[in-house]
């Protein structure tokens, strides 16, 4: 829409920030990125976001909206006309709903626990992190995306998070795709995908970020 | 009309959320009573992922989490609607409700605490909840403004369940001293006829919850 100001504050390598960029993205919306330092939040963060403090916010002709989901049903729902993100049958969009209902609920807390504990902690989070995955990988199926044929919701809940797997699976001794190669095959095929490829990071430097944490946090 | 079916379980607020949605909205449905202890395999069926009410089936189809159930009831009955058309009001609506599920981790504590760590607990939830107060509900008498809409219905348990959590437990939180919106909102609340006429008895409520947490304080080990 002409004259639209949207501006999102957010953070390199947040897979929440990532999910907006890739929604919009999708939409073809033109929007100005501003980086937010987490450590030293900003008068403008503050103020955009006073309940959470927390990065993604979008603000749109000077307003703010805040929840990285909340953000990609809002933009869907404003920039309407281009590459729907939701299905249009009620039932669809339940289930998508729920699917990343479920991995704000599992992945992002299961994967946490990966990076921040050691020993018997770690390795319940592992398997509890593999099954979670393994679900996911039951709901997609023989489609090509969450989305069906389109990427949707689901896909850009759920995708930014595959480049952290590598930061997970060096602190943590393992490999996704040995278990759970449908869904690598999947995350390669959204990554060819330019809004997703331009919204994503490099693996390596989240993994490069995730060691500097561990070693602020004192996990070895 | 295809019909409507409700798994659920007397005692859950979870389940009284999409109650209240399908009467507001003058849904017909059949309800199913569901022994927690002893789920039943349709139950399994319908919700494999996390095995929990409610769970709302329509045409044979299932939808499970009480939040995804109102947005698609929301949907699925635009009559009398439950949210703005205004995207931006919207975005704030989803936003309130989901900062319930987000900061109400306090409320679990409440099950199973006693002590520092339910102090601890209240403490927190008395600050989350005056943010609330203060910016998700302001001067309105409900959040969605004169009758309520699903905002109002995802905090729908602080007006009701959480008055027995509050005897069982021995402490207070919604009080009208400290947060005297919120606890006015409650008193509203409770009084729309399709919340009133589908809560359980208090004195149920109140059974029920300290025989909760008598058994959850004797397996919880911090």
């Amino acid at each position: 829409m002409a004259g639209d100001q949207v501006t999102l504050l957010d953070f390199w390598a947040s897979p929440f920030g990532m999910r907006v960029r890739i929604a919009l993205a999708e939409k073809g919306v033109k929007y100005e990125y501003s980086e937010q330092d987490l450590r030293n939040k900003s008068a403008l963060l503050l103020q955009m976001n006073p309940v959470h403090k927390k990065i993604p916010v979008l603000v749109h002709n000077g307003k703010p909206v805040c929840e990285s989901l909340i953000i990609v049903q809002y933009i869907d729902e404003v920039w309407k006309d281009k590459a729907p993100l939701l299905p249009s049958d009620p039932y669809q969009r339940a289930q998508s709903r729920f699917w990343a209902d479920f991995v704000d609920k599992k992945i992002y807390d299961l994967s946490r626990k990966i990076w921040t504990t050691k020993g018997e902690d770690l390795e319940a989070a592992k398997k509890d992190f593999i099954d979670c995955l393994k679900l996911l990988e039951g709901e997609l199926g023989d489609k090509p995306y969450f989305g069906g044929e389109t990427i949707g919701y689901v896909d850009i809940a759920f995708v930014p998070f595959y480049v952290w797997f590598h930061a997970y699976e060096t602190v943590g001794n393992f490999k996704v795709e040995a278990e759970c190669p449908k869904l690598i095959a999947y995350c390669k095929r959204c990554l060819q995908k330019e809004s997703v490829s331009k919204s994503l990071q490099d693996p390596q430097k989240v993994y490069d970020f995730v060691v500097m944490l561990r070693k602020n946090f004192g996990i070895e | 009309m295809a019909e409507v079916k409700l798994h659920g379980s007397w005692p859950s607020p979870f389940n009284h959320r999409v109650i209240w949605a399908l009467k507001l909205k003058g849904v017909e449905y059949e309800y199913i009573e569901e022994d927690l202890s002893n789920k039943s395999e349709l139950l399994l069926k319908y919700n494999p992922v996390f095995k929990k009410i409610p769970v709302l089936v329509h045409g044979g189809k299932p939808i499970a989490e009480s939040l995804v159930i109102l947005e698609y009831i929301e949907e699925t009955w635009p009559e009398n609607p439950l949210l703005p058309k205004d995207p931006y009001e919207r975005a704030m609506a989803r936003f309130w409700i989901q900062y319930g599920v987000t900061k109400g981790a306090p409320i679990g504590v409440f099950y199973r605490a006693s002590g520092e760590e339910l102090e601890k607990a209240a403490k927190e939830l008395r600050e989350m909840l005056k943010i609330l107060e203060e910016q998700g509900l302001g001067d309105k008498k409900f959040f969605g403004g004169d009758s309520i809409n699903l905002v109002d219905i995802s905090y729908g348990a602080l007006a009701y369940w959480f008055a027995a959590m509050e005897e069982a437990s021995g402490v207070k939180v919604l009080e009208p001293s400290t947060l005297p919106r919120l606890y006015s909102w409650a008193k509203n609340f409770i009084e729309v006829p399709v919340v009133k006429e589908n809560i359980p008895d208090y004195d149920k409520m109140l059974a029920y919850v300290s025989a909760t947490r008598k058994k959850l304080a004797k397996n919880y080990r911090p």
